[in-house]
């Protein structure tokens, strides 16, 4: 089974002096305020958070719903824009596979795969043994959710005590975190290459393809970085 | 719990977990140090890159009511005090939220 070690010490890793968890909750509170307006009542809120577990995708949806778009339109907007999270498990997991843990474990966490909790394990996987990097990221991810679902609640519940500076102010707090996290994880050529050319080529394509900006961006960017990166190696 | 929330809710998770568990088991095959995790490591950070950056510039939501301005103001203050505070992620997340709200009171 899991290894409860391994385990408590993935989910204490979201409490330390840089923790996530304050920017994943005042991200949550946002998104439970939002859900609140939306018309969701609060068990709607939490069964979204802990089912989706994905910020981007969850305010499609919302936009998606507000303007009336059909379930097909639903799924296939949610998953353009959750396609980046295929890049991300390929470039995880990996790093966690060990041939004595059973498979059920990395397919049922690989529900956990977002932003805060993949970028936590890709600054700490080499402090842990590969044989246990398994259970340390479920522990991550409980983490990550178990904040993700308090913000929830939180921002449902005082939803209407969240003025409009207010709202601005959680709005902007998610991409700032994540930049800063991904500007900290920029450690080697290739990684470094990849941020720049991703935080460039997106909003260029955005002027041309606004569906595909991302997924081209991602594509193109990454590619010339991975490129740069071999030729400075060899 | 309303039949129309209930099943967008179970349609986005689906969207959502199809994903994550296709590179989940496509990874099964893949070495850490092969040439194909190192592109798929490039891929992810390009295309998150890509995601935070078009957040900021083209947002969708309430920051649209909020100038360009204001939010590269916010946004090149927050990664000062990122700098400043060796690479601390709590301050200049908080610092970021603080500044936009006072902002977009300031500038109505």
């Amino acid at each position: 089974m899991i290894n409860k070690n391994f385990f408590f010490k993935g989910y204490r890793s979201i409490f330390t002096h840089d923790s996530p968890a304050i920017a994943l909750t005042c991200c949550f509170i946002a998104i439970g305020a939002l859900f609140k307006n939306l018309g969701f009542n609060i068990q709607e809120s939490i069964f979204s958070t802990i089912l989706t577990y994905a910020l981007p995708g969850s305010l499609v949806m919302a936009e998606s719903m507000l303007i009336g778009a059909s379930l097909l339109n639903i799924f296939l907007a949610v998953w353009f824009v959750n396609a980046r999270l295929y890049p991300m498990a390929v470039s995880l997991f990996p790093l966690m596979m060990h041939k004595s843990q059973p498979k059920w474990k990395y397919y049922f966490s690989c529900h956990f795969i977002a932003v805060s909790a993949w970028l936590i394990m890709k600054s700490n996987y080499k402090k842990i043994p590969k044989e246990h990097r398994i259970d340390y990221w479920i522990g991550i991810g409980s983490a990550t959710v178990s904040v993700s679902v308090i913000g929830t609640f939180i921002g449902f519940s005082f939803s209407e005590y969240l003025n409009k500076d207010m709202m601005m102010g959680l709005a902007i707090l998610n991409p700032v975190y994540f930049l800063c996290m991904m500007v900290g994880a920029s450690k080697t050529i290739p990684v470094t290459l990849s941020v720049l050319l991703g935080t460039i080529l997106g909003p260029l394509i955005y002027l041309f393809s606004p569906e595909w900006s991302i997924l081209l961006a991602g594509v193109i960017g990454g590619t010339i970085a991975y490129l740069i990166g071999e030729h400075s190696v060899s | 719990m309303s039949a129309n929330i209930v099943y967008a809710i179970l349609v986005t998770s689906l969207a959502t977990f199809l994903s994550r568990f296709l590179g989940a088991l496509t990874s099964e095959g893949i070495k850490e140090t092969s040439k194909v995790f190192k592109w798929f490591n490039c891929l992810a950070y390009a295309t998150l890159a890509a995601l935070i950056a078009r957040t900021i510039i083209f947002p969708a939501g309430i920051l649209v009511e909020v100038s360009y301005s204001s939010r590269f103001i916010v946004v090149v203050l927050s990664l000062a005090v990122f700098f400043v505070s060796n690479k601390n992620f709590v301050y200049p997340t908080i610092f970021s939220a603080i500044c936009m709200a006072l902002l977009s009171s300031f500038f109505k």
